[in-house]
């Protein structure tokens, strides 16, 4: 694995729009970016709606992710290019999510949407419609996700890396500043927890750091080579992006992401938090 | 959750008596911005969050009391200002030469 098998340039989607085999797919929360225009052919996923379980917090069962797939025209072969707003956050945690449930080819585009808006590149408004498919996904593979159990039992042993900006990491604020502040869960980090934020491994534009950057940030930080790491954000997202750097970027082995994050973590009767 | 909400419009239901809104709007030749991202930085300039301007070219963020940066960037170019912020209402304006 390498950077060119996981990542594409603008350019290089630009270019590709519309050859068979490949489906762009743009990846929000608020779907209204997608709606205001995306990048010609490109079919949306709703982070919320198609990729949250709609009662439990959890992540929507194998079947309805094979549905969700077959009725987007994503088939098994198809090399999947990913891409969304807030640099790539909920892209990368849509990448995560691909391999988990087992998708053979997926790429994430370097910038997402902030990158391609700010070069001024082409988007549409047409409505896309992809014949369906009959998707098959794999059990899923738990190598690359943690629950809480674990990440209260790798504290002190394992690389914890929270992405949180700093000060959601000292607690003087309990979720991203683009966010009301009530929160029920109490405020600080996991202890032991390394503070990597996510913005550290990219540049302003949304396009991650060279390799030699990136290698360099872990190593200054004290990310430990021998360790198993566990990434965690406030919801999943954010530490997708970083997961993304560790395994897919830089081929670190044994990487998880705590999907649960501060929002499950700082919620928990007992455990025990650094401030 | 983390999806950026869409911006300006109105405080209702925010309560200024706890939050520490940071709010404004980005203008370049005379005209606010629509679609320009704007990144809140916190005092060692480190990011703290980032919204897309409305097509009032409004942008809002919910902080804390001290002192942030806000950084503008947009296909027309870029802008910075300090912003000393308090619990409540804090407005400011980012002009884009």
């Amino acid at each position: 694995m390498s950077r060119s098998d996981v990542l594409v340039t603008a350019d290089w989607a630009q270019e590709h729009l519309g050859d068979p085999g490949i489906v762009f797919v743009e990846v929000d929360e608020d779907t209204s970016a997608y709606d205001g225009g995306h990048l010609e052919g490109a079919v949306k996923l709703d982070w919320k709606t198609d990729l949250q379980d709609p009662l439990r917090r959890d992540f929507v069962g194998r079947e309805a992710f094979e549905a969700l797939l077959s009725s987007r025209g994503i088939g098994n072969d198809d090399t999947v290019v990913l891409y969304g707003g807030n640099n790539n956050w909920f892209a990368a945690y849509a990448y995560w999510y691909f391999k988990l449930y087992g998708h053979r080819d997926v790429k994430l585009i370097d910038g997402g949407r902030k990158k391609w808006e700010l070069d001024g590149r082409p988007l549409s408004k047409e409505t896309v419609a992809r014949p369906a498919t009959t998707y098959r996904a794999s059990e899923p593979d738990l190598s690359i996700r943690a629950f809480r159990d674990e990440v209260v039992a790798s504290i002190g042993s394992k690389n914890i890396i929270d992405v949180r900006s700093p000060d959601e990491f000292s607690g003087k604020i309990l979720a991203p500043a683009h966010l009301p502040q009530e929160q029920a869960q109490k405020g600080g980090h996991v202890p032991t927890a390394m503070n990597i934020p996510w913005s550290k491994a990219a540049n302003e534009d949304g396009t991650f750091k060279s390799d030699e950057d990136l290698a360099k940030l872990y190593a200054e930080q004290g990310y430990d080579e021998a360790k198993p790491t566990i990434a965690y954000c406030r919801i999943g997202e954010r530490s997708s992006h970083t997961w993304f750097v560790l395994r897919e970027l830089l081929g670190k082995s044994d990487v998880k992401n705590y999907d649960g994050s501060w929002v499950e973590y700082g919620s928990l009767v007992g455990v025990p938090i650094e401030k | 959750m983390c999806g950026a909400p869409k911006q300006g419009g109105s405080l209702a239901g925010v309560d200024l008596s706890t939050q520490t809104v940071i709010q404004g709007s980005v203008w370049h030749d005379g005209a606010p911005v629509a679609g320009a991202y704007v990144r809140l930085l916190d005092a060692t300039d480190e990011f703290t969050a980032e919204v897309v301007t409305s097509p009032e070219g409004e942008f809002r963020f919910f902080a804390a009391p001290g002192r942030w940066t806000l950084r503008t960037l947009a296909p027309v170019g870029r802008a910075e200002r300090p912003i000393d912020a308090e619990v409540g209402l804090n407005e400011t304006t980012l002009a884009i030469d």
